[in-house]
């Protein structure tokens, strides 16, 4: 060997090899205890376990609370995520604006809550949507309208996590947004102007289509995200009531770490690791069509 | 564009930023209020926002009773502990995938690259009975160790190292220097705005991690600090004076860590989002 490449080689060990020990043979082994009945008692003596084939697998087809979560994960998803990019492009216009008066002061304001911890954030929001003693009450009556009871009720519980998601996630994404947006040359504009474009063609036919890659960009990191949506249920309801907010991963967490059925909970991680791969997938087909303007 | 002066526009646009505004800083304010409120207070319709009879109660039972500083402690440790190892091993990956050419170098490229797509999840269940075969379970490695490499960091720090002058180095070369002397005396100290922006990164991700450590730490002296406020939420699920303190305790150092490197965190914003 070279000595050139013995020295690059003595600066990649130690990140190759806790790659290799803590993510790609992980990849693998996961791979393979999917198709193991590994449970507690193989926890004790790794030879307990047997090999089932895809009995995991085809157990998991006919788990009805496996369905509920993946439907529950599938609605947080796919209301959640139209509704941060959406909300987050909106903010990221505002702030845009030549008109906006304390960018600095908005910019950390709105980024704040992206950095939270979300376990603590989510015991915050509990409270906020206490329904006898919360501000949302208070606000909600200010405006004259009924608080539901948010956590305790199958039908809003949902809703409420999207909300604290979505707001917790609004700055970071109006940020991103924020840097597409000032990459735009100004010149489109101009020329958009002269032909007598108004504000609104100029937001749908120039600023739309020009940030198409960003657009892609925070929604397939909102989406890959939100398809691991754990600690939020995990705090607010502890996936209930009636199980309306339990989520795969906490689903996946409960198999996996309450009742040790690793096996089980390995072929669950191997379906999300399918639902996030065939996600972004789907994004890259999608900027292959990306509009460009010379 | 020239400087608009349409009046009310301006004002349309402003008060939309103030309302969300208000909407962002509620909870914390919120949480602030309620965290110095006396049972009496916090339960109380409407919501009272300057507490009547403030009190340092809810702090002096978090640290006397719950003894949150244990946790806190632990937080630390692990995130400094990740912090500093990740940005040691991430620029030296970095610095051989970019300055140097090896055989080999495209594939393993790629392959790092190739682990970005792959959820914690599914790495989790092998690396927890890895770790508790080696006996690491509930112990500061086995909190550490499988943060320390990323690929994301790798990349970050191959990006960056990309762009220094090869000159500089061949010069430290012809000098006699040794590789680990140039590594540690011209490269790192290039990377300085680079190693700060990965570091804020690694450092606010570690300490906000939960699902790891409510894996790996399952003896309360380990707990770090999202497990102990979860924990807290679950065993005093009606004092919300105490659980407010808890997540004062979790949120506001890395607020106040904000506010202090703020340009830092920016950047970082801009590095995460250019990778689309």
């Amino acid at each position: 060997m070279q000595r050139r490449t013995r020295v690059a080689y003595m600066f990649l060990a130690p990140a190759l090899i806790l790659m290799m020990v803590f993510v790609v043979v992980p990849v693998a082994a996961s791979f393979v205890m999917s198709l193991t009945d590994f449970n507690i008692r193989a926890l004790a003596n790794w030879g307990n376990a047997k090999f089932i084939g895809l009995g995991n697998y085809v157990r998991l087809f006919g788990d009805e609370l496996f369905w509920k979560a993946l439907r529950n994960t599938l609605y947080f998803v796919g209301v959640g995520v139209p509704l941060a990019v959406t909300l987050s492009l909106a903010l990221a216009a505002l702030l845009n604006s030549p008109l906006n008066r304390a960018k600095d002061l908005f910019r950390i304001g709105y980024y704040l809550p992206s950095i939270t911890e979300t376990v603590a954030i989510a015991v915050v929001w509990r409270w906020v949507l206490n329904s006898r003693y919360g501000i949302l009450k208070q606000a909600l009556e200010m405006i004259g309208l009924q608080c539901p009871n948010w956590l305790g009720d199958p039908a809003w519980a949902m809703p409420a996590i999207i909300m604290m998601a979505v707001w917790k996630g609004l700055g970071h994404n109006a940020l991103i947004f924020l840097a597409g947006l000032q990459s735009i040359p100004s010149t489109v504009y101009e020329a958009a102007q002269i032909d007598g474009a108004d504000g609104w063609e100029q937001f749908r036919f120039i600023t739309l289509p020009l940030l198409a890659p960003t657009t892609f960009f925070v929604g397939t990191m909102t989406l890959i995200g939100y398809l691991q949506l754990f600690a939020e249920p995990y705090t607010l309801t502890d996936g209930g009531p009636l199980d309306a907010t339990l989520s795969i991963v906490l689903y996946m967490y409960r198999h996996g770490f309450k009742f040790f059925n690793l096996g089980y909970a390995s072929a669950m991680a191997y379906v999300l690791f399918g639902l996030i791969f065939a996600a972004t997938l789907l994004t890259m087909r999608r900027k292959g069509e990306e509009v460009t303007f010379g | 564009m020239k400087r608009a002066r349409n009046v009310p526009l301006t004002l349309v646009i402003n008060l939309l930023l103030v309302a969300g505004l208000v909407c962002m800083a509620a909870p914390f304010a919120w949480m602030l209020s309620t965290s110095f409120k006396g049972t009496k207070d916090i339960f109380r319709y409407p919501p009272q926002w300057i507490p009547s009879q403030p009190t340092l109660g809810n702090y002096t039972k978090l640290f006397r009773t719950v003894n949150i500083a244990r946790p806190f402690a632990n937080t630390v440790i692990t995130a400094v502990s990740i912090t500093s190892l990740s940005l040691l091993v991430c620029s030296m990956a970095g610095y051989a995938f970019a300055k140097f050419d090896f055989p080999g170098k495209n594939v393993l490229f790629m392959g790092v690259l190739g682990t970005l797509m792959v959820p914690g999840q599914i790495t989790m269940i092998p690396v927890f009975l890895l770790l508790k075969k080696l006996g690491l379970l509930n112990s500061y490695a086995g909190l550490v160790l499988p943060g320390i490499a990323s690929a994301f960091g790798i990349f970050f720090m191959r990006q960056f190292i990309v762009t220094l002058p090869n000159e500089l180095l061949e010069a430290a070369r012809i000098d006699g220097a040794g590789e680990f002397f140039t590594f540690n005396r011209i490269v790192l100290p290039l990377c300085k705005p680079a190693l700060a922006t990965l570091g804020i990164l690694n450092f606010t991700g570690s300490w906000n991690n939960f699902l790891w450590p409510l894996i790996i730490s399952t003896d309360e002296s380990m707990y770090t600090l999202p497990v102990a406020v979860a924990s807290l939420a679950g065993q005093y699920a009606t004092e919300y004076g105490l659980q407010m303190a808890g997540s004062v305790i979790v949120i506001m150092p890395i607020v106040l860590f904000f506010m202090l490197a703020q340009q830092w965190f920016m950047e970082g914003v801009a590095m995460t989002g250019m990778k689309g």
